[in-house]
């Protein structure tokens, strides 16, 4: 499945088995348990689902079935900044696939894809639902709006540093 | 809790909502009675706190220790509506409408007006509350709120979205206690039926009689569901009922649980809501605590719970059936109706589902009766309708108005017109599975059936409006691109049919189209329409029939004279410096990352349209608008 070494700590695998342990029994269990599981990891390892897989007594395949239908959940490590850019209807009528070339362009990888560095992934998104802000950009949780191409660099750069 | 209990308090509480419900001066003569000199109301829904309402309310409480006021009750609140505007602040009792408020500007609002004997700051309100004489008009009668009728929203951006108290207060759970107490089933069923209330989420499925066919079917236990998988990109209606009004959710739910028999909920919310996520959870917390979810709810014997799923991005969730599949933990694919869900839903038991904004028109019903609810709309789609308002457009917000309200009153009574002198061209509703609503249907009563009669649909009520610079063909392959990449995959129509739509509008905005693709966009069509596994393949082909439709010239100068309109399509186009602006400032060709500009320094610039890649940054770094396409 993945390519990338797992590399989980000690402290994560107590949190994943807690957190299967609160949703065992419960009815469709799978579904909050990889959230949490990616809220842990960051992603889901190919490790991390064989262990779910096991614990909740469901077939692999299930688990990697629905770990790769859904967009939000990721099978690979995403950057240390997550940068999204919304591209739902009220944003892209305000320009926001100028945004997201600004950004592209700026961090020189294409949408989808993590810096070599691993310090940004970008992404996109189906609305937020900050449409009044529109045209917007999400870097961890943080929404910039009113944006022009011009604004992406300054934004960039607030997170380059660290 | 006991019905008693829920009466004693919605009464201590009744005043302090009311303040922000009457005129002025009925106002300010209840207001102290209520405990609080003044009450200063800042929206905590997603659209301000993106622009930082928080730091307003942080920045209020520290101005209040400074300055030693004690009297001024902070009130966070659900979305106002209007959006375009946040951060959104109100004073009652004067009804004082501020607008894009910054940290700054609320000290301002603090020292001058908040404090004792302070006055409105003029020059911070919403600039249309404001006479040309100095006085202020109340938001009320600003046209943006003048023309709306708010029934699913009315506690939105009035009560305190974290409190079960003030909900109380604002009527919240006198329904459920009707119902419970004063209803049967039965009765509970034919006042929905007769109100005519249909379906929010799409379809316009009439609820009363979606419950009644769930109460009627075999097999126990029975579930309810709420749809806030609000996957209509640009609609946020359900999102905002949720932030701004958990509980009216809540207790609708409850009321169909006690209806059709069921003792146990799911609401299946989006993962990108976090702030609607968070509030539904502190809700059922609080809900737990009173007594109005649980066991014996109110002391009536009757038992109901909710649990909350989170969805994980995938649109085709907001079907029915592939919803149930992924609350039960499976991929989230449709499967073929019937059984219907009435008989056969989640973990195959007999399920109502209905959609967050249905779910906030319940209470209302059973509270004032299905006359007053079947008096508001039109002949078949009655009450009120929620619209998520984008685009080429002043006030981007969220509205709501009677059935039958003219386009044109959304958008230029409501909306106030289109930015930048441009014209209207067109009004998207429905998303991805409607159409578009060209300029000569702008007097057209907005409602369930005369949306379908032009080709379009209601849907959850997104509306984009797009002016003379959106290309229609560049509009139909967005939402292509959309539901292509949104398809589960599971019926043959829908995998491939999108996939080979959105081929051939990428080859007509890329100028190799040729006559034949238009017939060949319908042939595809028709067999989406016909074949397709869900709503999601069979609605597809929607937004580009209708923009053939209305906008048939579009696709003809596209394909004949490999023209863009608009000036959107890339390939149609090419990017030129105009000499006379140019002032040879060198910005230009530093900033192409295809090296395509050359020119010496203050001399005028020139650009190879064959090495450009058109990726616009030229025009974006041009400070003297030299740069122009065509």
């Amino acid at each position: 499945m993945s390519q990338n070494p797992f590399e989980g700590t000690k402290e994560q695998m107590a949190e994943l088995l807690a957190c299967i342990e609160a949703n065992r029994g419960e009815k469709g269990a799978l579904m909050p348990v990889l959230h949490e599981a990616q809220n842990i990891y960051g992603y889901l390892p190919a490790e991390v689902q064989t262990i779910i897989a096991e614990e909740l007594n469901i077939p692999l395949a299930e688990v990697y079935g629905v770990a790769t239908f859904y967009s939000q959940f990721s099978l690979t490590p995403k950057g240390k900044h997550k940068v999204s850019i919304c591209l739902g209807t009220a944003c892209y009528v305000k320009g926001s696939d100028k945004i997201l070339e600004a950004v592209e362009h700026e961090l020189r990888v294409r949408c989808g894809e993590c810096t070599p560095d691993k310090k940004f992934s970008i992404e996109s998104c189906r609305c937020v639902g900050a449409c009044g802000l529109a045209p917007v950009m999400i870097v961890d949780g943080e929404v910039y709006g009113r944006l022009t191409p011009r604004d992406v660099k300054g934004i960039l750069d607030k997170y380059m540093q660290d | 809790m006991t019905v008693e209990q829920l009466k004693k308090l919605a009464a201590e509480k009744a005043e302090l909502i009311n303040v922000r419900r009457i005129v002025r001066e009925q106002a300010e003569k209840l207001a102290p009675r209520t405990g609080y000199r003044k009450q200063v109301l800042v929206c905590g829904g997603t659209g301000c706190t993106s622009s930082h309402s928080l730091q307003v309310i942080e920045q209020l409480e520290k101005s209040f220790e400074e300055l030693g006021i004690n009297d001024v009750l902070i009130v966070k609140t659900g979305c106002f509506g209007l959006c375009a505007l946040g951060p959104i602040m109100i004073v009652y009792p004067e009804g004082a409408f501020y607008s894009q408020m910054t940290p700054e500007h609320a000290k301002t609002v603090a020292e001058k007006h908040l404090v004792k004997g302070g006055e409105i700051v003029k020059e911070l309100l919403y600039a249309e509350t404001v006479h040309d004489d100095g006085s202020v008009i109340p938001f009320s009668e600003i046209p943006f709120y003048k023309h709306q009728m708010r029934v699913a929203l009315r506690n939105c951006g009035v009560i305190a979205a974290e409190s079960i108290e003030e909900a109380i207060g604002a009527g919240d759970y006198s329904a459920l206690a009707r119902a419970l107490f004063e209803m049967t089933p039965d009765g509970v069923i034919e006042e929905i039926q007769k109100s005519g209330l249909r379906g929010r989420g799409g379809a316009g499925f009439p609820t009363g009689t979606k419950w009644k066919f769930t109460r009627m079917a075999q097999g126990e236990p029975k579930y309810v569901c709420c749809n806030a998988d609000e996957g209509d990109p640009g609609a946020f209606m359900d999102r905002s009922v949720l932030e701004g009004d958990p509980h009216c959710v809540l207790e609708a739910m409850a009321i169909a649980g006690y209806a059709v028999g069921a003792k146990e909920g799911y609401i299946y919310v989006r993962a990108e809501y976090p702030i609607a996520v968070e509030r539904l959870n502190m809700a059922i917390e609080q809900a737990r605590k009173y007594g109005l979810l649980g066991k014996d709810i109110l002391g009536s014997g009757f038992d109901f719970d909710i649990h909350v799923r989170l969805g994980a991005g995938a649109f085709v969730c907001g079907e029915e059936t592939a919803l149930m599949a992924s609350i039960e933990g499976h991929r989230g694919e449709p499967r073929p109706r019937p059984p219907f869900s009435a008989q056969c839903g989640l973990f195959k038991k007999p399920t109502v589902l209905n959609n967050v904004e249905t779910w906030a028109n319940i209470a209302p019903i059973i509270l004032n009766g299905y006359h007053w609810f079947s008096s508001i709309g039109t002949e078949r789609s009655k009450g009120t309708k929620v619209f998520a308002v984008g685009g080429k457009i002043h006030n981007v917000g969220l509205v709501e108005v009677p059935m039958g309200t003219t386009l044109r009153t959304i958008v230029y009574d409501i909306g106030g017109g289109i930015p930048d002198g441009k014209a209207f061209k067109a009004a998207q509703t429905g998303g991805p599975s409607g159409g578009c609503i060209p300029a000569k249907h702008i007097d057209i009563g907005m409602d369930f059936d005369n949306l379908v009669a032009i080709g379009s649909m209601m849907g959850s009520g997104g509306l984009i409006v797009m002016d003379e610079d959106t290309c229609m063909v560049d509009i139909a392959k967005f939402y292509l691109e959309f539901t292509a990449d949104e398809s589960c995959g599971k019926c043959t129509p829908c995998r491939i049919g999108t996939k080979r739509l959105l081929e051939t509008l990428d080859k007509i905005c890329s100028g190799k189209g040729e006559p034949a693709d238009l017939e060949k966009i319908k042939d595809i069509a028709e067999h989406m329409k016909s074949s397709s596994l869900c709503a999601l393949g069979q609605s597809a082909p929607n937004p580009v029939l209708s923009a053939m439709e209305h906008f048939g010239e579009e696709y003809t100068a596209h394909i004949y004279e490999k023209k863009c309109p608009a000036g959107v399509c890339k390939s149609l186009l090419n990017y030129y410096i105009e000499p006379d602006k140019c002032r040879g400032c060198t910005l230009c060709a530093r900033n192409c990352p295809a090296n395509a500009i050359s020119g010496a320094v203050k001399s005028v610039h020139e650009i190879d349209t064959a090495k450009c890649i058109k990726c616009g940054q030229c025009i974006a770094h041009c400070k003297f608008s030299a740069i122009v396409k065509k």
